[in-house]
């Protein structure tokens, strides 16, 4: 059994006394050491479903509304709060889109490292606070001694995501979840949080999730692809397979939007039209609207699953330099 | 810190100097003769006016303002017209009953505010919420005279549990126990501020609840309550404690009410009581007293404020 399987899973939002599907039907697996990139436009559901893999969906207005995440053998959805407060922070943990914010501002850094660490080791203050200093080296934080007694507010956007991945990191979880780590950061400072992540992984062997609304972060870091549309993944393939052969006109749109810096273009080419909003229907494939390759099926049948090789899966009709 | 507390110190300088002029002016605003109220009904005009020249209150006002800041500069307020006793033995006297009783108070607020608004909010939504908002917005509401009445009608009247008025000191026959005549009047000025307090906490923590370093700490693994207080709540104190100086100002004015609810020997009764006989020096006295008192302790308000949140720094 993988490390992390989803299957089927189903989120709705409710509003207005109706729940409106946000996540629908998706199943993935996440093999130890592995990464496993999920990208899409805002509002696709992949916030959401990192969230509820890690169980920080929170209130009424978000639910499960179907489907199973298993984590190391346990079923995470019927596990007591308890249980599952035991595994979060300590073999599952996460790291979130806005580093700015995602650090209590009244603490030290230091002792924000030190709460994660002593909240599932049994550990003294001084042990833990080694350690806490042994993790910001880790992460690459210069003079990681005095940097530990530095409040969040004294810390660059790249400083504190290394934070945020060194509290991760403070119980050597088996998988981390990235929720989008390098969006609000420079440019500059993503690569270097990436390679960053990469070396990680490599050391501790964690499996790692990563959330993204852009393709080339993901080509660089990812194993396997999912790409997500409208709450559901219309490709899955192993990155160097998706970025060869693409086979979903999204995915394909997607790619052809990114610049390319070594040969001169006027424009970009954008996807044309808008996600759908929430709650607004599209019968058919929910792509179609803005696929400039759609057919008269499209817009009357929700196309299956196809699977173009054992690990390339498509939801498409007539996906790309295929034959069906 | 120090050198901060300092300088604010040196501009409290300027402000009592303003202070000091309004309430002087102020005070001589108050139609009424003093000398006219101490004689009484049988005076004749001149007795009135030599009382009043001996007072010295037929001089002109720039001359009375700059004898009295002299004397006040010099730790002499002045003596009571009424009480024929410097100004500051009759304002020492009202102490001891006005700062048990705002002791007392802000205590009340604290234990009744702070724990009752955490759970407001811990509870979002529920019928424990519900009753404590709506709690809070009733007593927030209710006049404190009214309550004073009030308490002192069940508690004291009905079930005679407690002294319905007065305050023998502490240092009388009764000693600490003594402080049981303070217990409803405490109650009845705590009400209006702690549902302030409640609906604060409430407010600033679901504020707080949404922020993203909460989902962190829950990421973390957090048991629900260590991120309510630990994380939740902390953050929260900030806008909290900048209340507490507002606090103070309310529970200044409402001392006076409640003080004469309660017919206790305090500095609100004192005020009042002053006022109604035009003893000036004493309503002089008191109010600066009160001015001086208030700045230093929204000073400490702004010191623990640049303590709980280490972005404010006070240079």
């Amino acid at each position: 059994m993988a490390l992390l399987e989803v299957s089927n899973l189903s989120i709705a939002v409710a509003a207005g006394g109706k729940l409106l599907p946000v996540v629908q039907g998706i199943s993935f697996q996440v093999e130890a050491g592995k990464t496993l990139g999920i990208v899409g436009e805002s509002g696709c559901g992949k916030s959401l479903t990192s969230l509820a893999i890690m169980g920080l969906l929170e209130g009424s207005q978000v639910r499960i509304i179907g489907g199973t995440i298993h984590f190391n053998g346990q079923n995470m959805l019927t596990l007591s709060d308890k249980k599952r407060r035991e595994i979060m922070g300590a073999e599952m943990a996460m790291i979130f889109q806005e580093p700015m914010t995602s650090l209590n501002p009244v603490y030290r850094v230091g002792d924000q490292i030190i709460e994660a660490i002593r909240q599932h080791k049994k550990q003294t203050k001084q042990q833990a606070r080694a350690r806490a200093i042994e993790l910001l080296t880790l992460v690459r934080i210069p003079d990681a001694e005095k940097r530990i007694e530095s409040y969040p507010h004294q810390l660059s956007g790249g400083m504190r995501q290394r934070v945020m991945i060194a509290m991760a990191l403070a119980c050597d979880p088996k998988l981390l979840i990235a929720d989008e780590p390098t969006t609000a950061l420079d440019v500059t400072v993503q690569a270097r949080i990436l390679e960053l992540l990469k070396e990680l992984q490599q050391q501790t062997g964690m499996a790692i999730v990563l959330i993204s609304h852009d393709l080339g972060v993901i080509a660089e870091t990812c194993d396997s692809v999912a790409v997500m549309y409208r709450g559901k993944f219309v490709e899955v393939a192993p990155s160097a397979e998706l970025f060869s052969t693409v086979a979903h006109p999204y995915t394909s749109g997607l790619l052809s939007s990114i610049p390319v810096s070594d040969h001169e273009i006027d424009r970009l080419d954008a996807i044309p039209g808008r996600v759908p909003m929430l709650g607004e229907d599209v019968i058919g494939c929910a792509f179609h609207p803005r696929c400039n390759l759609a057919q008269e099926c499209c817009s009357l049948k929700d196309p299956e699953e196809v699977s173009l090789t054992q690990t390339h899966f498509t939801r498409c009709h007539f996906p790309i330099g295929s034959n069906l | 810190m120090l050198a901060y507390t300092f300088k604010r110190l040196l501009a409290l300088i300027p402000t009592l100097l303003a202070a000091s002029v309004l309430i002087f002016l102020f005070v001589h605003l108050i139609p009424g003769d003093p000398a006219a109220i101490l004689l009484g009904d049988t005076a004749t005009p001149e007795e009135i006016a030599e009382l009043t020249h001996a007072m010295g209150l037929d001089r002109s006002l720039i001359t009375q303002y700059f004898l009295w800041l002299g004397n006040v500069l010099q730790g002499d307020f002045g003596t009571s017209i009424f009480f024929r006793i410097p100004v500051l033995s009759v304002i020492a006297d009202g102490a001891e009953t006005s700062i048990l009783l705002a002791s007392m108070t802000m205590i009340w607020i604290m234990l009744i505010g702070i724990p009752i608004g955490i759970l407001a909010a811990t509870r979002h939504g529920s019928w424990v919420d519900q009753i404590a908002s709506g709690g809070a917005m009733l007593f927030a509401s209710i006049p404190t005279f009214w309550l004073g009445l009030y308490l002192i009608l069940i508690f004291a009247v009905g079930l005679g549990w407690f002294p319905s008025s007065g305050f023998p000191s502490i240092s009388d026959e009764g000693g600490l126990w003594n402080i049981r005549y303070l217990l409803l009047p405490s109650l009845t000025l705590a009400a209006p501020n702690a549902a302030l307090i409640i609906r604060l906490v409430r407010a600033s923590m679901l504020d707080v609840q949404r922020e993203d370093h909460v989902r962190t700490a829950r990421a973390k693994g957090l048991h629900p309550t260590k991120v309510a207080i630990r994380h939740v709540f902390r953050n929260a104190m900030i806008s909290v404690a900048a209340a507490f100086g507002f606090t103070f100002a309310a529970l200044i004015s409402e001392a006076v009410v409640t003080e004469t609810v309660f017919s206790l020997p305090g500095i609100g009764r004192l005020v009042v009581q002053s006022i109604l006989r035009r003893d000036y020096p004493v309503i002089q006295g008191v109010i600066l007293v009160i001015v001086c008192l208030y700045m230093i302790i929204n000073l400490l308000v702004d010191l623990t404020y640049a303590r709980l949140d280490p972005r404010v720094s006070l240079k």
